[in-house]
């Protein structure tokens, strides 16, 4: 039980952080709550199905085209919708609600509201302390370390990751020492919506595809970040795996109650707010005072 | 008294076209019932009037006092449960179960207030988007209550005839706003909570420091957004008679979100010209999902707001305020836009340009 609670938790959690991470980079370095980032999710599972299902492509052109087409969709969406309202926070969450539900629409209407499934990249189990783990999981895991460590890499470590954190710190010291924000940004969104897209590469094999899959995601995701404190990775990942152990845990025990895996996690998150208002990890601003 | 009422008629309400447009509004709604009894137009108008409500109670919550709450579906859809849950298993009747609905939605909406009082800006809406999910989760664990994704069906109506129907929910849609619009009239000079929201919004800091017990205010408006989302709520489960799990979730939180926002926030109109150019006209076009525009509601909906946000972000109703009326400069009176000089005091309305707010 304890072994199935570890590696589950383990797996959850990775995936979990992928899509946390990203949120957090946009809203850290933006300001941008972006609601549509689990639509980008969506659009990139639908991408790679359509690709390696409809047009029979191999598996690796499948995500070469994907991906960037998802980032590009990001870019674009965030240089001609969100980026001329970023200055309002209900407003920009409206947009990218909106952009999602557009998201969710067209692929109704193009694809129907149907049951997909795509095949695992790598097929078969492995077994580890007696636990039988998919492949797949084992391929997601793989991916969390290297988009942590290739994260962490950009951040700490090259002109780009400094120009990022600087604009996170203050967007108009940034400016005045020559850094372009708007470019960042965009950086940043690119960024953020390729990382949706690589969670979907991970995730899409494990979940079944269809329009409104973006929603159960998007729930957790809000949960992490909120818990682990908004605009800080760190608390990203930390949270994703705190949640993921309390989603995990109410599966096991309390099978024929797993609906309330949000209840609890939602209560966790209330929890940690109630003690630390600005979350585990959060960052609390000088112009959001008040 | 109606002389008074006359002589306010011909000189406030006559002069400004807004004013004669809400009650040549008022009047159509009223008189609908005499235009077409058919029962499908009267279902849709009565479904806009709730959700009027809701938006309006959005508003007053979000718009007024600034505590943006993405979750304001949590009211509705706990009032909502709650008189079909009275109503299955205790044979509670409508009259009964609407009040008793409406004070728990109050209720949740003071206990909304534990958490949500620590915080604000971005966290505030997160956190108030994810209590829904609270709701939906024990509703789908424990199906053999609540239906699951069934719901509950089979709740008494309201009244026999649609007519009748429409005209309750009319009526209570017009006390709704009208009590709403007064408790948010920053100029009222009997009812302060307006201006104390307007406070609360701008600067909470200065508003304590003027010695207001802004705990306090935000704790009302977190009841009374609930009271009016509540009551929304329990009639509509009593016009439809279902309620099921789409009154908890995240779409009908942002159904209030996105009339409110179409229309422009903090204003009262704003969120009645949205539910009814969104929600009344879509459905009259799209003819329960026969004609093209019944299919795809959703997109056409999520378009329209992308477009306003973009090019009016104060909202279609503002703006078109803003091109038929104008404020005096000198004695802050409304006169209509092709006027050179107010009305009153007649100062010239073009000297100066009128300040951008915010």
């Amino acid at each position: 039980m304890i072994e199935q609670l570890i590696v589950l938790t383990l797996i959850t959690g990775g995936v979990y952080s992928l899509l946390a991470i990203g949120f957090s980079l946009i809203f850290g370095n933006a300001r941008v709550i972006n609601m549509a980032h689990t639509a980008f999710f969506m659009l990139a599972a639908y991408g790679l199905w359509y690709f390696m299902r409809r047009l029979g492509l191999d598996a690796v052109w499948a995500i070469v085209i994907t991906l960037p087409a998802v980032t590009l969709v990001g870019i674009l969406a965030y240089r001609f919708l969100i980026n001329p309202i970023r200055e309002h926070h209900a407003a920009v969450l409206l947009m990218t609600v909106a952009i999602a539900m557009a998201f969710q629409e067209a692929m109704t209407g193009i694809f129907g509201n149907d049951y997909w499934a795509i095949p695992a990249l790598i097929p078969g189990f492995t077994d580890i302390l007696g636990v039988s783990v998919l492949n797949q999981h084992l391929l997601t895991l793989g991916i969390v370390a290297v988009v942590i460590v290739a994260v962490w890499l950009i951040l700490a470590k090259t002109k780009l990751g400094i120009a990022l954190r600087a604009t996170a710190q203050d967007a108009e010291v940034a400016n005045l020492m020559g850094i372009s924000v708007p470019r960042t940004l965009m950086i940043t969104m690119g960024m953020a919506t390729g990382l949706a897209a690589v969670a979907a590469l991970a995730v899409a094999p494990l979940w079944t595809i269809y329009p409104a899959m973006w929603t159960p995601p998007l729930v957790m995701v809000l949960v992490i970040v909120v818990l682990g404190g908004l605009g800080s990775i760190r608390g990203a990942i930390i949270g994703a795996f705190i949640i993921s152990l309390v989603e995990v845990s109410v599966t096991l025990f309390m099978p024929s109650y797993s609906y309330l895996k949000v209840v609890f996690a939602i209560v966790a998150m209330v929890v940690v707010l109630i003690v630390r208002p600005g979350g585990l990890f959060g960052v609390l601003f000088e112009e959001e005072r008040l | 008294m109606f002389r008074r009422l006359f002589k306010d008629f011909r000189f406030s309400v006559l002069p400004v076209p807004g004013r004669i447009i809400a009650i040549v509004f008022f009047v159509v709604l009223f008189a609908f019932p005499l235009i077409t009894d058919r029962s499908y137009y009267l279902y849709i108008f009565t479904i806009s009037n709730l959700l009027v409500i809701f938006a309006v109670s959005w508003d007053l919550l979000s718009g007024y006092s600034g505590q943006v709450n993405f979750g304001h579906a949590l009211f509705f859809g706990v009032s909502a449960y709650s008189v079909a849950l009275l109503n299955k298993y205790f044979g509670l009747q409508p009259w009964l179960t609407i009040p008793i609905g409406t004070l728990v939605a109050t209720g949740i909406g003071v206990a909304t207030c534990i958490p949500a009082l620590r915080l604000r800006g971005p966290y505030l809406s997160l956190l108030t988007m994810a209590f829904p999910f609270i709701l939906l989760g024990l509703v789908m664990a424990f199906k053999g209550v609540t239906g699951g994704e069934f719901g509950i069906t089979g709740l008494p109506r309201l009244a026999e005839t649609p007519v009748a129907r429409y005209y309750i929910c009319l009526i209570v849609m017009a006390v709704s706003v009208l009590i709403m619009w007064k408790l948010t009239d920053a100029g009222s000079r009997y009812i302060r909570t307006g201006l104390i929201f307007h406070a609360i919004r701008e600067d909470e800091i200065a508003a304590r420091a003027s010695g207001i017990n802004t705990i306090r205010y935000k704790i009302l408006a977190f009841a009374i957004g609930g009271f009016f989302a509540g009551l929304a709520g329990a009639l509509y489960a009593h016009i439809l008679g279902t309620v099921g799990v789409s009154s908890l979730s995240m779409v009908m939180s942002f159904r209030a979100i996105i009339y409110v926002v179409f229309g422009g926030i903090v204003s009262i109109y704003g969120a009645v010209v949205g539910v009814y150019v969104l929600q009344t006209l879509l459905q009259i076009l799209g003819v329960g999902g026969t004609t093209w525009v019944g299919q795809n509601q959703i997109l056409i909906m999520a378009i329209i707001v992308i477009l306003v946000l973009l090019f009016m972000p104060e909202g279609v109703a503002v703006w078109i305020r803003d091109k038929i009326e104008r404020e005096c400069p000198r004695c802050k009176l409304t006169n209509v836009a092709w006027r050179k000089e107010c009305r009153a005091c007649g100062a010239s309305l073009y000297t100066e340009k009128k300040a951008v707010s915010h």
